[in-house]
């Protein structure tokens, strides 16, 4: 078998046409992204049994699905853990309670225990508590816990952010990544939040209108000019990077991605941690010759190659590909001034990014 | 002493008659209002206005075909004989049968709306942790609807108690045996003992009220939502 992870489905409804086909990394979290209404959870549904659509779904080796030999496995037969977007505790059950519900259903292979799961999740001190007396980034914490706690062979997370007020979010995004990091299960991640994504995807499957429009590492798919996320006011580079230097007097930090380094502030950064950083198109200006030092205030300047231009979604603005060291750039500039610089693909141009998010 | 021995024989049998009327009722109305509150369309449409005659029927109409379809003649009549169970007509069994058909919407209407409310996610976050269908329905559907139950308990039970022409016209009030306390007022009114009537009323008054009450205080206290 080529693929231990593959989905394949397809579902017909009036106004509405599910066609994917993906193929899942054996671990780390691939993320479904796309506008609502694109059919992201759908697939999730559909992958755990809830919903029923015609094709194949293969997990781990074992076959879920297979309408071919007329295969299909309910939902409380498949080893899956699903996070709904809202927590769904059992109100009915205490915090162990909900948790050991999970627990004594679950099959004896022992992937991931649940002193793990308590632990991956830092809810040790909530075990005794009722549902109702926790905050909802605590009762999404436990959820997530209930769902490793059926040790699954593959984690669903459907929006788990989406009904947390930010400060709850910025909480709960560490955990998410300190089980990407932990787990060794394959996680579908539904989001329609690009932060969420920047900062999650090892994989990224861009949906819409039921379609898979691109897959792939994000760094390579969000700088891509073809797709619409290059249109959305957020569109920009991913860039993977390392912190090389510290500047405590004035609280910057600089990251070096490979192609070039960009100074940006410093939040606790430590010298040597791997960061993920955004660079937003708009942020980015472009010039021809290189800055006189001293004579302007954009403090990141990069060498890069033009490789492609676009219209932008307005049509004053132009969308510049660029190239910097083998790693992509996107630059949001007017139209008039692409034209002015006289910018083609293969010219040489200095990228100015006024800043840069850190999306860690 | 304000209560005769009959009076007292009322009472027990009414007490009675009223707990294995909710026993039963809960044990048949679970499965079947878990289905009204599943199913769709024409059938449970059906299914849900026979359930809800017994609120508009009057309680001859309802006495008189069960004594028609229980009596020597009927088809109900044949089986209990067939079965050895003799004629239900004028026997506590009969009673019984007669309220539960009668309580029923009582039981099934709180029940149906109970699991309603519950809605279909926590049956699908269950499936999601390995339960399989029975088992969600025992560990989350019935817990998550135990005030729809407490509720169903409540009404059928003193439904059960308030209960006056079907008694009458499948029990006959033979004391001992079918005479209920509704019925034993009634007897007391027709012969003029209005101080017994008085002892009886105002006892059925008082735990109709109760019970009202309890109930009351009970909705107003769990309005759980799932966190």
């Amino acid at each position: 078998m080529s693929d231990p992870n593959r989905i394949r489905l397809s579902l017909q409804r009036t106004g509405f046409t599910l066609d994917v086909d993906l193929a899942l990394p054996p671990r780390g979290i691939t993320v479904l992204f796309g506008p609502s209404g694109s059919g992201k959870t759908t697939v999730l549904r559909c992958v755990a049994g809830l919903e029923r659509a015609r094709g194949e779904v293969r997990v781990s080796g074992r076959t879920w699905q297979d309408d071919a030999y007329g295969e299909f496995l309910p939902t409380s037969r498949r080893p899956l853990g699903y996070v709904f977007q809202e927590a769904s505790l059992f109100p009915h059950l205490s915090v162990a309670g909900n948790l050991h519900y999970a627990q004594r259903r679950a099959r004896d292979a022992n992937a991931i225990s649940l002193d793990r799961a308590v632990e991956l999740l830092g809810i040790g001190e909530l075990l005794d508590r009722s549902t109702a007396d926790l905050s909802g980034g605590e009762r999404q914490r436990v959820a997530i816990a209930r769902a490793l706690a059926t040790q699954p062979e593959l984690l669903l997370l459907d929006e788990p952010l989406a009904s947390l007020d930010p400060a709850r979010r910025r909480e709960l995004l560490p955990w998410l990544e300190h089980l990407r990091d932990g787990l060794g299960i394959p996680m579908l991640y539904v989001t329609h939040s690009a932060d969420e994504m920047a900062r999650l995807a090892d994989t990224v499957v861009l949906m819409d209108a039921g379609r898979v429009v691109a897959s792939g590492p994000p760094a390579v798919t969000l700088s891509r000019l073809d797709l619409p996320i290059a249109k959305d006011e957020d569109a920009g580079a991913l860039l993977q990077g390392t912190v090389v230097q510290i500047d405590a007097a004035w609280h910057l930090a600089r990251v070096d991605f490979g192609g070039g380094s960009v100074w940006l502030r410093d939040d606790g950064l430590r010298e040597g941690e791997r960061v993920r950083v955004r660079v937003l198109a708009r942020e980015v200006s472009l010039a021809l010759g290189p800055p006189v030092p001293g004579t302007a205030s954009v403090q990141n300047v990069l060498a890069c190659t033009v490789v492609g231009l676009q219209a932008g979604p307005h049509p004053s603005q132009a969308l510049v590909a660029l190239d910097c060291g083998g790693h992509r750039l996107l630059s949001r500039i007017t139209a008039r001034a692409a034209d002015s610089l006289g910018l083609a693909a293969g010219m040489r141009v200095f990228a100015q990014v006024k800043s840069v998010g850190l999306v860690r | 002493m304000p209560f005769s021995r009959e009076d007292l024989g009322a009472i027990w049998l009414t007490f009675k008659l009223a707990s294995a009327t909710t026993v039963v009722l809960l044990v048949l109305a679970t499965p079947l209002a878990w289905w009204l509150a599943q199913a769709r369309g024409r059938w449970a449409a059906g299914v849900g206005a026979i359930v809800a005659l017994p609120l508009v029927l009057p309680p001859t109409v309802l006495g008189f075909y069960l004594l028609v379809v229980f009596g020597p003649q009927g088809w109900g009549g044949q089986l209990t004989q067939a079965l050895g169970l003799g004629l239900l007509p004028f026997t506590f069994g009969g009673l019984l049968v007669a309220s539960v058909i009668y309580s029923l919407p009582f039981a099934v209407q709180p029940l149906q709306h109970a699991f309603e409310a519950v809605g279909r996610r926590p049956m699908e976050v269950a499936a999601t942790l390995r339960a399989g269908p029975i088992d969600a329905f025992f560990t989350v559907a019935i817990p998550l609807a135990r005030p729809g139950f407490i509720t169903a308990a409540i009404l059928s039970f003193a439904h059960t108690v308030g209960e006056f022409g079907v008694v009458l016209m499948i029990g006959g009030n033979i004391p001992q045996q079918t005479r209920v306390v509704s019925t034993q007022i009634y007897g007391h009114v027709e012969s003029l003992a209005y101080t017994q009537a008085h002892w009886l009323s105002g006892g059925m008054l008082a735990f109709s009220f109760v019970a009202l009450l309890g109930l009351s205080l009970f909705t107003r206290r769990t309005a759980r939502v799932m966190p």
